[in-house]
Parts: structure tokens; sequence; C-alpha cells
């Protein structure tokens, strides 16, 4: 490797040696997974992500099946010991951020999934308080209420980024979805409720039926390069014009997203996909990819192109815009073989 | 004759004993008992495990109800590293049966280690060999006993002494506890004495009476028990420990010449036993305040009428004779604490000199005896000290004895003074009851239900709960509140039912200035909750309120509309009784808060706001702190919503409005006494009023009652619909309870069926034009949605509405009448010759419309055990013996008043019968020999009355093949021709014959347990079954568990999964018990699913019930205890299969003997991780959320022992290994 090509980045004011780091995925469950994920090159780790239902859902769950049943009958007033702890609630989490912060150097990002501003919004400071460099808000939700407005769900957005916020003060970003009528201008009121930084985007698992069963079940599919087109553009468009570091997670597979990524102006790019796809090692793939690609090219670093493509310095800003849309659909129309799906 | 003084060898000393010390401290008062120690809420068990638990080394145990809970404390205990008082944490195991953990203690004793066990009822006679061994060879050792009943004409879990009395000639000491405080402190006792003499002792306390009760009492601290403990007699039985160090053989063979001297040789240490207890004793008053003698006498110094009782029903005694005394009566009470040794001499110096009758209560019966135990005892001691001179009185005191309490029978003040004014009598009735209405043999004494010692400033209160709904659980927490947050005394006591859906419970509390010593049941109550709605319509549950009581009810209507929905007899106690009223809406509230049926909280809340224990204020925050104590470890999440559900329930709390006198509805005020059968009465609650001459008196009861009972808990109901149904019986196959019932009728047949009574054309080919129903009995469902999860079919246009729906009991029709209708229909699937044919026995759709005769049981809502029951009665039933091991099977099957076994139009069904736990299967065999030895009998009969000249139906009798249904139906129809033919013959010869000719008729004997049964205490005889190769069937319905008790560790409790007495995740594999049956070879096995395949179920039963040997047949049966929701119980029997965890297959030895592999594999590799399946059920995630490192660890080695088992299996039955198994590491 040529030691003149400087892959640091910073992000969320942490310094990284290269914008390569882990999303939130079940690789970051383990600790010794995670040594291996750094191992390989990343250079910073989002936890796997705590979720507020789960942790009540776990509660309730316990506390319904320990209580089923029980006084009813003469012989049998219980069916199970009691122990003497459980592990519901966050503790568990808290400790696995504890050993890796003690198993790692690279950053180590608390990961956080919630959409109210109940009691849980507490396991933020207790994320800080287990040594987290920084703390990932994933806002996962879908508005399904007939009733709830858009306003609304903007607004609970805002309050519970700016609750998260009052927790804390490790840096903070907050992972949206895309599903925003001005995602500009909520971009900009998250950075005002105190986001230091924005990850997009949030991929939603979409439901799958099945057709013999009748049921509708839950269906996960990888993520491909394709899908990074959507946070791309809007890295791109935001760059600059909101004070905040963006992170790309959709899509990352190859050393090319990551130029991408950085040109449009991230400062981190995500890859789980392809390393759930291609095994841990993938990471050094894609480093040295990324590496051999600017030696060839004479980039020097990354900071050097980070924004390079962004809205504000690509030759034809409309390209990111409507116009872009029209042109797409120009060429389908016009696609000879008549082959494309 | 050798000299005997040349071999006299040294001989080790009994203790002296200062016989001084006989003259106790001054008796125990009340007031010492509140010393500034801090006093807390303990029951009886929890009590005497405290101390055993500090005081050993080894414990080992086996569940039996209601001891169980010492067995599990100390479990839970020894999991969490509390130290003994010799710092060492207690190795506590777990044995196959009472006899093994009897085993244990005795090999452990004898190996130094200072050992105890828990154990009632049968466990203490499974004990008895080796008691008599530690006793005989003079070993210390405590074992506490929750004292219950044994089974005779019946088992019976509750309470008297009939087990302990069982086992007073074994040699052991016995110490009877009274109430909760004594049994902490009686059992420090016993094991301070078993050390000093050397004689094992028996602690022996009542079962639920006081193992179950909750009082506030003060816990021993370490210290005391160190300073009761001598440790040099601990030093003492260690150096008597076996030890290659320092040779010496026990257990050793004597001949005439020596065992009977050796065996008086023990003598003296008996003769010291009673010093030494007493000098424990002192030695606690000393530390504690609390005084004890062997006998202490309460009452009046020159008392006349004194009665000798020991356990809790002392307590009530000495309480009356408080009350009786103050009145100004001269009785008095002896109540009994060191009943082996027994003292006489104490007993005499104990009973005051003015004594003319002693009446002696024992809570036992010996059929036959002279009289009870203690009261032979008693005569005895008068006897004997008036013929040596050393009695105080001139006249010897008449001794009458009588029996109360029996399995739990109420015994009440009211009771006592009975017996006192029989006392009072010329000539005293001997060998009386009490408590009960003999009127067959008229041994019971006549009392006065109203007499009543309830002191005004008790606080009395009762509460009516469903067991799901949280009830007990409150009002347990309550006691805590109340016990240790005031100065208040509490009492606790908790009445269940046998049912174990839908279960009904009644709390008793009562909460006072004193020591509560009142161990019976309240009448009088200042406060009566009923926690359903539904139970005003069914209970008299005012009966127990005094007037002026506060009554609050869980009311789903509106306050000011909650009067008109008052039942009548309701209204009119309310307005006699002058009841303040109050209800709230607690099911709202709490669905509200997502806790679904919980109301403990709120419920617990509005008692509080309105008993006025506390400013309401200092309540709130009294149960906040509770709330947060007892849910903390679940979680916030809960914690949370019971504090907003307490904070809720104040502001729905509503007073109601009564309506003056004047306006209540006429009409007498009280419930009639329901009129009817035997089970009738039984049902209505009336089952203590019944006389002896009601009863059976061996035991005997019909069948089919269940249907009877019509117990409507189901809140939601499955509903048919019929358009969408394909007729497939999944439904039906799978209801635990079957509610659900199909028929196919001819279409004539329709006619008279009543207005939406529903038909479809039957979907069979061969019953092309016939007409096909499926019907739900509403009374019996118990809503647990087994049935919709099965159905495979859904609405093309509404995929959630399939064929069978739940919905709302009040919207979803089904009337009674539809289900009469229903079951008056004939059925068509008869195995008759000339039937309607075509309908196979090995198929689901079909054997679906043959009428189950196994119905409507009490097991629990989802009950994974009684779809299979209810198969084998379809395929069987009529021709079936089934010996039924201990068990949820046999408590759901025959807990009286009802029985689900039934009969069918012919009034055949199968006869069942429970002998014990743990000789079920040689039961079984011995029903099988018997069969066969009849049925040889009367085939040799059979041609001995063969006429040559008319000999086709002899022959043909003779002759039968019975392989098939159709030939058994033959059968049947040749045999009542026969005993026709019989009965117009005046012969011995003839009668012989009709006595034995149904056995002609071929017999399928079922042996039918749980896993408990099989793997554990009965595996010895199950496999001796087995190996005979006779023709018996076994079912092992496996939860992989002991459920009936609780949820205790078995052999069948898979690897990892979590347990009591397994609370650290069960550390080994399961048994593979189809693997050694299989290894006989001449064993039918078969492992079977239902909820993974129905059919290869069905083709198991049948295939082994076809075999002519023996078979065993491995029923995965999911559980409460699984910790799953019931509804996906055979959701998670698919997942158990696909997993591999439960692989199905049948191994037939008669395809060996076709020369082909016995062995035929009816699952797929597993297709999915073990953790996919177990991480569904709490079982397992209990332990991924307490160890979760430990959980990995033994998930790997699961998941390992998986894939093992599964190539083992694929091996034997010759399969090739080409396909992969998912997540098999290599």
């Amino acid at each position: 490797m040529n030691v003149m090509i400087d892959l640091a980045t910073s992000y969320l004011g942490l310094k990284l040696k290269n914008p390569l780091v882990h999303s939130a995925s079940p690789l970051s469950e383990n600790v010794d997974t995670m040594k291996r994920i750094e191992d390989a090159g990343s250079s910073a780790i989002v936890m796997h992500s705590l979720f507020e239902e789960q942790i009540t859902h776990e509660s309730r769950q316990l506390d319904h099946y320990l209580s089923y049943g029980t006084e009813s009958q003469a012989e049998a007033r219980s069916y199970f010991p009691e122990a003497n702890s459980y592990r519901v609630g966050p503790d568990g989490y808290l400790e696995k951020i504890r050993l890796a912060k003690a198993a790692l150097a690279i950053p180590v990002i608390g990961s956080l999934n919630g959409v109210s501003r109940g009691g849980w919004v507490e396991y933020a400071r207790l994320i800080q308080q287990a040594g987290a460099d920084a703390l990932e808000l994933n806002i996962y939700m879908l508005p399904t209420d007939p009733e709830m407005s858009g306003p609304e769900v903007e607004q609970m957005y805002i309050d519970t980024v700016a609750a998260v916020r009052a927790e804390v003060t490790i840096p903070l970003a907050v992972k949206v979805a895309p599903y925003f009528s001005a995602m500009a201008n909520m971009a900009k009121r998250l950075e005002s409720a105190g986001a230091d930084g924005l990850v997009l985007f949030n991929r939603f698992y979409q439901p799958d039926f099945d057709l013999e069963q009748l049921e509708v079940v839950p269906h996960l599919v990888l993520s491909t390069s394709w899908e990074m087109r959507l946070p791309l553009r809007w890295v791109a468009i935001l760059f600059g014009r909101v004070d905040v570091d963006f992170a790309i997670t959709s899509g990352v597979h190859s050393h090319e997203d990551v130029l991408k990524g950085v040109m449009a102006g991230a400062s981190a790019t995500m890859m789980t996909s392809a390393v759930l796809q291609h095994g841990i090692s993938h990471v050094s793939v894609v480093r040295d990819g990324l590496v051999r690609w600017m030696e060839e090219k004479e980039y020097a670093s990354i900071a050097q192109m980070r924004g390079s493509m962004s809205q504000k310095h690509v030759k034809e800003p409309t390209a990111f815009e409507r116009a872009n849309y029209m042109k797409m659909l120009h060429s389908w129309q016009s696609d000879p073989t008549g082959f494309l799906p | 004759m050798p000299q005997v003084t040349n071999i006299r060898r040294k001989r080790p000393s009994p203790p002296a004993v200062d016989l001084e010390s006989r003259e106790a401290p001054a008796r125990a008062t009340d007031s010492a008992a509140r010393s500034n120690r801090p006093l807390v809420c303990r029951d009886g068990n929890e009590a005497a495990a405290h101390v055993a638990y500090r005081a050993s080394e080894v414990i080992a145990i086996y569940p039996i109800t209601p001891s169980s809970t010492m067995g599990e404390l100390a479990d839970e205990w020894a999991a969490s590293g509390v130290a003994n008082l010799f710092g060492a944490v207690p190795r506590v195991i777990e044995m196959q049966s009472e006899g093994g953990a009897a085993g244990v203690v005795h090999g452990s004793l004898q190996a130094g280690a200072l050992t105890t066990t828990f154990t009632a009822s049968q466990g203490l006679l499974l004990m008895i060999p080796n008691m008599y061994k530690i006793a005989g060879e003079l070993t210390s050792s405590v074992f506490h006993v929750a004292a219950r009943s044994l089974a005779t004409h019946a088992l019976s879990i509750f309470g008297d002494h009939s087990d302990v009395m069982a086992a007073r000639q074994t040699g052991f000491a016995m110490l009877f506890s009274a109430n909760v405080q004594e049994a902490m402190d009686l059992a420090a006792v016993a094991h301070a004495a078993t050390l000093t003499g050397r004689i094992p002792f028996l602690h022996v306390f009542d079962g639920f009476r006081t193992s179950h009760e909750i009082q506030k009492i003060d816990v021993l601290s370490d210290e005391d028990l160190r300073a009761l403990l001598p440790t040099d007699a601990v030093r003492a039985h260690r150096a008597r420990a076996l030890s290659p160090d320092h040779p010496v053989i026990r257990g050793t063979a004597h001949n005439p010449d020596t065992f009977f001297q050796a065996r008086e040789a023990a003598n003296p240490f008996y003769a010291a036993v009673p010093g030494l207890v007493q000098r424990a004793m002192d030695a606690l008053a000393q530390r504690t305040g609390r005084a004890y003698r062997l006998f202490d006498y309460v009452g009046a110094a020159d008392a006349e009428r004194v009665l000798v009782a020991m356990g809790s029903g002392a307590e009530t005694i000495g309480e009356t004779v408080a009350a009786l005394v103050a009145q100004g009566e001269k009785v008095g009470a002896v109540r009994v604490r060191l009943f082996r040794p027994f003292d006489a001499r104490a007993l005499i110096a104990a009973l005051p000199p003015t004594v003319r009758v002693v009446s002696v209560l024992d809570r036992t019966k010996e059929p036959g005896a002279a009289g009870e135990p203690l009261y032979q005892d008693v005569v005895t001691a008068v006897h004997e000290s008036t013929q040596e001179g050393i009695a105080p009185w001139r006249t010897p005191p008449v001794v009458v004895g009588g029996r109360y309490g029996l399995s739990s029978k109420e015994f009440t003040p009211a009771m006592v003074k009975g017996i006192f004014d029989d006392a009072a009598q010329q000539r005293p009735k001997n060998h009386f009851t009490v408590g009960i209405d003999d009127d067959v043999t008229h041994t019971s004494l006549a009392w006065d239900p109203a007499f009543s010692i309830e002191a005004p400033d008790v606080v009395r209160a009762v509460f009516w709960g469903l067991g799901s709904d949280g009830t007990v659980g409150a009002n347990k927490n309550t006691i805590k509140i109340i016990g240790e947050e005031t100065e208040r005394f509490v009492q606790g006591y908790f009445v269940y039912d046998s049912k174990k859906a839908g279960a009904r419970t009644v709390s008793h509390l009562r909460f006072g200035p004193r020591p509560i010593r009142s161990p019976y049941l309240i009448e009088q109550a200042d406060f009566v909750a009923v926690h359903q709605f539904g139970f005003l319509e069914r209970y008299d549950t005012l009966a127990l309120a005094r007037d002026g009581a506060n009554l609050l009810l869980n009311s789903p209507h509106d306050p000011a509309a909650l009067w008109d929905k008052l039942p009548a007899l309701v209204q009119r106690q309310i307005v006699e009784k002058k009841l303040r009223v109050h209800c709230i809406d607690a099911y709202s509230l709490a669905r509200e808060h997502h806790m679904g049926a919980r109301i403990n909280t709120i419920m617990q809340t509005a008692f509080f706001a309105l008993s006025g224990v506390f400013p309401r204020e200092e309540a709130i925050a009294h149960i906040k702190t509770s709330i947060a104590r007892t849910y903390a470890k679940r979680g916030d999440a809960v914690v949370r919503a019971n504090h907003a559900m307490v904070d809720a329930a104040l502001s729905h709390l509503h007073e109601v409005q009564v309506p003056d006198a004047r306006q209540a509805p006429p009409g007498a005020g009280r419930r009639e006494r329901p009129v009817g059968s035997f089970v009738a009465r039984l049902l209505a609650g009336e089952g203590d009023a019944l006389p002896v001459s009601a009863f059976p008196p061996d035991g005997t009861y019909p069948t089919g009652t269940t249907r009877i009972e019509r117990r409507n808990i189901a809140q939601e109901i499955p509903v048919w619909e019929p358009d969408i149904c394909i007729q497939c019986g999944k439904c039906v196959m799978v209801c635990p309870h079957s509610v659900i019932r199909a028929k196919v009728v001819g279409a004539s047949t329709t006619a008279d069926a009543p207005d939406g009574f529903h038909f479809e054309d039957a979907r069979w080919k061969e019953l092309s034009g016939m007409r096909y129903t499926l019907q739900v009995s509403a009374d019996d469902c118990t809503g647990c949605r087994l049935c919709v999860e099965v159905c495979p079919a859904r609405d093309k246009s509404n995929v959630a509405r399939k064929a069978i729906n739940m919905r709302d009991r009040a919207s979803a029709g089904a009337p009674r009448a539809h289900w009469e209708y229903f079951l008056g229909l004939p059925e068509i699937f008869t195995p008759e010759e000339g039937g309607v044919g075509g309908l196979h026995y090995n198929r689901v759709k079909d054997v679906q419309l043959r009428t189950p005769l196994f119905e409507f049981s009490s097991a629990c809502a989802g009950c994974g055990e009684t779809p299979y029951l209810r198969l084998l009665t379809q395929l069987f039933g009529d021709r079936l013996l089934v010996a039924n091991a201990t068990g949820c099977s046999s408590i759901y099957g025959g807990n009286l008043p009802t029985t689900p076994w039934s009969t069918n139009a012919e009034g055949r069904g199968p006869a069942w019968s429970n002998s014990l736990f743990e000789d079920n299967a040689e039961f079984g065999l011995g029903m099988r020999v018997a069969i066969d030895a009849q049925a040889s009998l009367a085939r040799a009969r059979v041609r001995a009355l063969r006429d040559p000249a008319d000999a086709a139906l002899a022959d043909a009798i003779l002759d039968a093949d019975q392989s098939n249904e159709a030939g058994v139906a033959a059968q049947r129809h040749r045999v009542a021709e026969l005993k026709a033919r019989l009965r117009s013959h005046d012969t011995d010869a003839a009668r012989d014959l009709l006595a034995v000719a149904d056995t002609l008729v071929r017999r399928s004997v079922w042996i039918v347990g749980g896993d408990g049964w099989a793997y554990d205490i009965g595996f010895g005889g199950l496999d001796h079954v087995l190996a005979g190769g006779h023709n018996v069937k076994l079912l092992i319905l496996d939860t992989e568990v002991y459920s009936n008790t609780g949820g205790q560790s078995s052999k069948a409790t898979p690897l990892g999964a979590t347990a009591k007495f397994a609370s650290g995740g069960k550390a080994t594999a399961k048994k593979d018990i189809g693997a050694i049956a299989m290894s006989y070879g001449h064993v039918y096995v078969a492992e079977i699913a239902m909820g993974a395949s129905d059919q290869q179920t069905l083709r198991a039963l049948l295939e082994a019930e076809s075999y002519d040997g023996p078979a065993l047949v491995i029923a995965y049966s999911h559980c409460i205890a699984h910790g799953i929701d019931m509804a996906k119980g055979m959701t998670q029997q698919k997942l158990a299969v696909e997993s591999g965890h439960w692989p199905m297959y049948r191994f037939d030895p008669r395809l060996a003997a076709k020369g082909e592999n016995p062995l035929q594999l009816d699952s797929s590799p597993p297709k999915m991780l073990l953790k996919d399946y177990i991480y569904n059920e709490s079982r397992y995630r209990m332990l991924l959320q307490s160890n979760p490192e430990e959980a990995a660890r033994l998930l790997d080695r699961a998941q390992a022992h998986v894939v093992r088992r599964w190539k083992a299996l694929v091996r034997a039955a010759g399969r090739p290994e080409d396909r992969t198994i998912a997540g098999a590491p290599e």
C-alpha cells in the first residue's frame, strides 16, 4: 500500500482512519466479531441497535410468561424458577459497549432505535456512560395512522432528536428514512434539533406474502449497489447546505461505491450487506481497492475528494433534481433492445 | 453359650440429659414474639426450608405437593450461592423418586454430611425402607414433611397426618409444628436434637394449612441457628462417617442369635430424646423468648374437659379454649409437639389433675384399629400412669378419640366447641368424627356452625379471583406490605380449585394487632372483593360478607347501571347485609395499559383505597415500592405499566348507590340449596354438606360427567364458516377439550334441524349426497385458539378470515340447542360390517367423524396432551382400559367431581384408573394379564360348552380375527349372542362363562402418563414391562418437565432448558427413551408430534395398537410450563420436528421379521436451527436473559446433540446421508 495515500476522514468529530464504517448489523452483536471487523480495516463500528420496542417487548414478554398460569392451582403455583436477575432492558447492551471499548482501538458508536419520547430516551445517557464514542439515533418509523399528518410525523422526529440530544454530550448522528416531503428542510431541522450527523438512509425491510400459507412473512433482502443511488443523491444535494456530517448506509458494496459516496460529500460510508454476503475480509478488499483506485487516479487523500461531486460542484446541478428524472424516462423509452427490465 | 460379658464392647453412650431442664421457662407469650427483631411474611414451607437449608450440606429432593416448594427454594438458594451455617453452598440434588432421594440421604449421612430432604404423602412412603435403616443406624438427620393424605379410595393433595402416621414405626422421632413460626422454630429444634441425640427426626407440619399459609414471623438468624446447633455434635456426626482412613462396616446381615439384642441396644438413645428436645426448645426460648414444651397445656388450671391434638388443629383448639375459658368454662387443651418418642410422663404432667374427660383428636384414619395412633398413646399413658401410681388423679379420666380434618377438611372453633359439649355429656362419644355428617355408622358429633370467636379487632378480607388474573399474587403482596410496613400481624390462606383452565381462587386474609392463630377459613368478612363479575351468578360470593361489609366488584358495567346488572340474590344480600358497594372496570383499565387480563395491581390499589389500612397516599407509595421490588427484574416497562395502572385505578373506582331496603327485590335473600345428583351437588360447591351415605365406599364413580359441568369460561369461542371450510378435520383433531366436533349424516336426517343450524355437502367421494356439519360447544370451550391456528382454509377475498375464527362469546351465536341437536345426530363412522363404508381409520379427516370418548377435561386451555388422549378414544375408546400415572393427566382425567372419560351411545367407553405415580406400567400390565387370564378361561369354557351339533357360534368366537375394527365389532356381536344364549341356561357352567365372556372381545390396555413417570419415577417398571413382551401400549405425554407439580426438571427435560431444579439450564441431554426401547428389538416404538404431522400420529397409534406386543409411543406435548403462547402450541410442535429436536419415527419389529429395516424415519432432515425453535419458548429464553454466556454454550451443545442424534437415526434407518442439515456444525 502506498503510504502517501491518506484515507483519513472525520465523522461526528471522530478521527477515522478511513471512511469504511461498519454499520449496525448482527455482526456487531459479538465482540470477537467486532474485533475481526476492526482487524479487517473498518475505521469505526456502529453497534447493533438497542430497540425501544424490543426492550419493552422483552420485559413484557418475560413478565407475561413468568406470570402466566401462576397462582391458579394448588399443586403448581408457578412453572419456572426465579432467577436472580434477567438481562431485559439495556444492561446486556451496555455491557457489550464496555467490552467493545475495551477490546477495540477504533471508535464504537452506540445505536438506539426508537420513535417516541418515552422513558427509553434515558438509555442514550447510559450508552454514553458505557463509553460509546458517539450515538446513532435510528428513527425507523412507518406512519400508518391515517389521522397522523406529515407535519406531525416530522415534529415527532424533531422532538425525539431533541430529547435524545438533551440526554447526551457525545456526538449524535441521526439515521432516517428518505420518505419526507421536504428532505432538505427536514435535514436542516434535524441539524437544529441537535444532530451532528445524518445517516442516509434507513432501508425498510419490506414484508413478503407467502402464497402457500397466505401469510405475511418478514423478508430480508440484502442491499445492492444500486440502492446507493438514493442516499448518494441526497448527500450530494445536502452537502455544504446543512452543517452536519453525512454517512451513506444503503448499497455500499465496493470501493467504487465508497468513492462515489465520499465524492458526494459523505464523511463515512457504511457497509453491511456486502460484508454479510462476502465475509468480514471484504472490508480489506474494499479498502485495498480504494487505495489502488486513488493511486491510479493520483488522489492524495479522501479529504481532497470529499464533496467533489456534490451538487454544489458538479457541472450540471440539475442532474440531481427533477431534470434527472426526465432524462432517465427518456432513455427508458428509447431503449433500443426492448429488454430492459 | 458364650459369655456375653467377655465380648461386651465399649458402647457409644447416649447423651446425658438434665431432667430438671424439662421444667421449662415460662410459656411463650405474644409479646415475647414481638421483640425488636424484624418480622417478615413467610409461609410454612419457606420457614422450614430456611432452617433446613442452613443446617445442611446435602439436600436430596423430589417434587411432591405440598412440599415441593421447600426443594424449589433450596434449589434457588443454592443456584444463587446462598451459604449454609458452615460457609458452604449445600449440594441440592434432584432424584428420580423419593425412594431415590432417601437413598441419597442415607448414603450422604453415612459419608458424614449433614443431610436433609423434604417430602409428603406417597413420597414419604417411598422413603420408609431407608428410614428404618437411617434410624436403625442412629444417624442424625431431619426430614421435613408437609403432611398430606395418602391415596386410598382416592388421591388427595391436601393435608392430614396419614402419611407421617404411616412412618411412625420407623424409629424416627416426630416433632409437630402447629403454625408457620413453629415450622421455623421446631425445624431448628429438630436439627439440634437429632445431632445431640443421634435419632433422626421427622419434622411435621400440616400440608397447605401451614405449608402454604403466610404469617408474619421472626426469622431465626444464622447466629441463632449456630447457637442452637451444637458444634461438637456436628463433629461427632462427621467422626462417625464411613472412612477408609478408619474403616468399619455397616449394613451387615444378622442371624437369629444377634438381631434381637442389637435391636434393643438403641433403647437408651430413644429414652434420651425427649430431654434433648426440651433442652433445644429451652435454648431457643432463651434466644427468642418463644418457649415450647413437649406437651403444652393451655386452659383453665381446674379444667375438667381437655382436648389433645397436634398440628395446626391444635391452634384452633388453643384459640377456642382461650375464648371458652374467658366465658368461665373449665376446659383446656394439650398440644402435642413431640409425638415420637412418646413421653407418657410428660403428657400426664401436662394434664391438669382435675381432668375428667380427655378427648384425643387424630388427623388420620386407621381402619380396623382399636383407635387412631394419638388416642391409643394417650389411653396407654393414662392407663399406665394410673397403674404405676404416678398420675395426679384418683379416678382416671375418661379418654375418647375422634377423627377430624382429613384431606384439609375445615376444622373450626365451632367444631372444637362441639367436642367440648359432647365431652360434657354423661357418656361422651368415643371414636367419633367431627366436621362431617356420618349418617352410615353415626360417628359424627353435632356442632353449631353459628358459633364464632372471631375477634372484632381483626380485619378479615375475602377475594374471589380467577387463576390468570393475578388475584393471589396481589394478595400475597398486600400481606407483605401490611405485614412488613405496619405493626399489624397478618395471615393469608389461598383456596384453589382443581381445574387447570379457568381455575377459581379464593383468598382469605386476616390483619390484626396480635399474632393470628386461626388456621381456618373466614366466615364473616369485613371486605369481600369479587374480581370476576361472572362469579356473582355462579357462586354465593357474598355468603361470607358480614353485615355492613365493604364489597368491591370488578365490573364491566357503568357504575350508574350496575345495580340492575346484579343477580337478584346478590341485590338482596347487599340490601339485607347493608353492604357498601364499590366497582371498578379493571379489565378495561388493564387492556388500556397493555396488561391483558392482569388486573392484580388495579384491584390491589382499590382494596387499599377502600380498606383504610393506610392513608391513600401512603398506600399508593407502598404499592408502588412493592411493584418496583417485585417487577424490577422483569424490566422497566413492566414496572412503568403497573405504576400507571395504580395511578389510574383510583380515578376509576366508584361507589355504587344501593337502593334502600324497601326497593330491594323480594325473596328469602338466601340461595336455595341446589337439588340434584351427587355430581351436581359437588359442582355447586355443596360437597362439604354431603353426608357419608352419599358416597360410594370404594372410590368408584360414573364416567362421562364433565358434560354436565358447562363451565362457560371462554370469553371468545371459535365460530365455523361453512363457506370456507374444506372439512379436513384438523380443528377437531387438535381441540384439547373436544368441543369442536364434526358429523356427516344422510340428507333426510337434516329435516328437523333447529333454525340456524348449518349443513354443507359432505366433501367425501364415498359420502356423496350426504351432509356435513361442524359444531362448537360454547359452554365447554376454553377459548384456547388452537383450532384457529391449525385451520388451513382461508377466505380467498380476506385471508384473515379462516374456516374457523374466534368471536366474542356474546356475538358468536352457538346456542346450546344446536349442540344438543348435534349430539343427537347419528354417528356415521362405525366399524360395524354393513355400516356406511369407505371411511378409514388411517385418515385424519375420517377419524374426526368418530365420537370422542374424552371430553371437556379440566386441562389447561390449549393443552398439548389431551388431543392425543381424545384421538385414542376415537380409535379404540369402546374397548379401552387406561392405566393412568399420577400427574396432570390423572388430575384432569379423574379429579372429582367429574371425569372427561365418557361413553358412546351403546354405553361403552374407556375404563380408567390411577394407581400411583411410580407403578403405572406395572399397574397396566396387571390389567393386561388379568384380561388375558380371563380370556383364556373364557375360551376354555367356550370349548367345554361347545355343542358339536351347533358349533358355528363357538367356532366363530374361537377363530375370530380381531386384528381390525370390523373384526372386533363382529366378535362383539357374536359374544352378545353367546351371552343371550347363556342366560337361558340355568347352569353353573353357563354362569361361569357369562362372568368372563366379555373378555372374548379384544381389549386394549393403554398405559398413559407424563415424562416424570416414564423417564424418572416409573422408569424401572416401564422398562420391565417393555422387556416382558406383553401386549400393552404405553403412551408418554412428554411435556419434558414435571408439569403438574409446577415445572420441575425431569430426565426428559432438554439440554439448555430452564426448569425448577435446573435453574441454571439443564446441562445434560434429554434421555432418549425411544432408543432404549428400540434396543430390545421386540418393542414397537414411535415418536410423534401431532402439530408436525397428525397423519403420522394417527398411523403410529394404529400400528402400536395392532402390534401383538409391547408398544411405546412418545408424544410431544406442548405445555404451559414451556412458557409459550398456548395458541401456538401446534406450531411449536412443528418447529420441534423441523429443527431436529423431535425427530418423528416409527420402529416396527414386524418389518424386521419381514427382513426390512424396522426403523422408518418420518421427518425430513432438520431444516432450521435449533435456536429458531427453542427461543420461542420462555423455558429457553429465560437462560438467554439470565445467563447469556451459559445459554450460548448450552445451545452449541444442544445443536450438536441434535445433529448427532439425527445422524444416528439416519444411519439406523438406512437412509442415505446425502441431505444437509441446517446449521450442522461439521
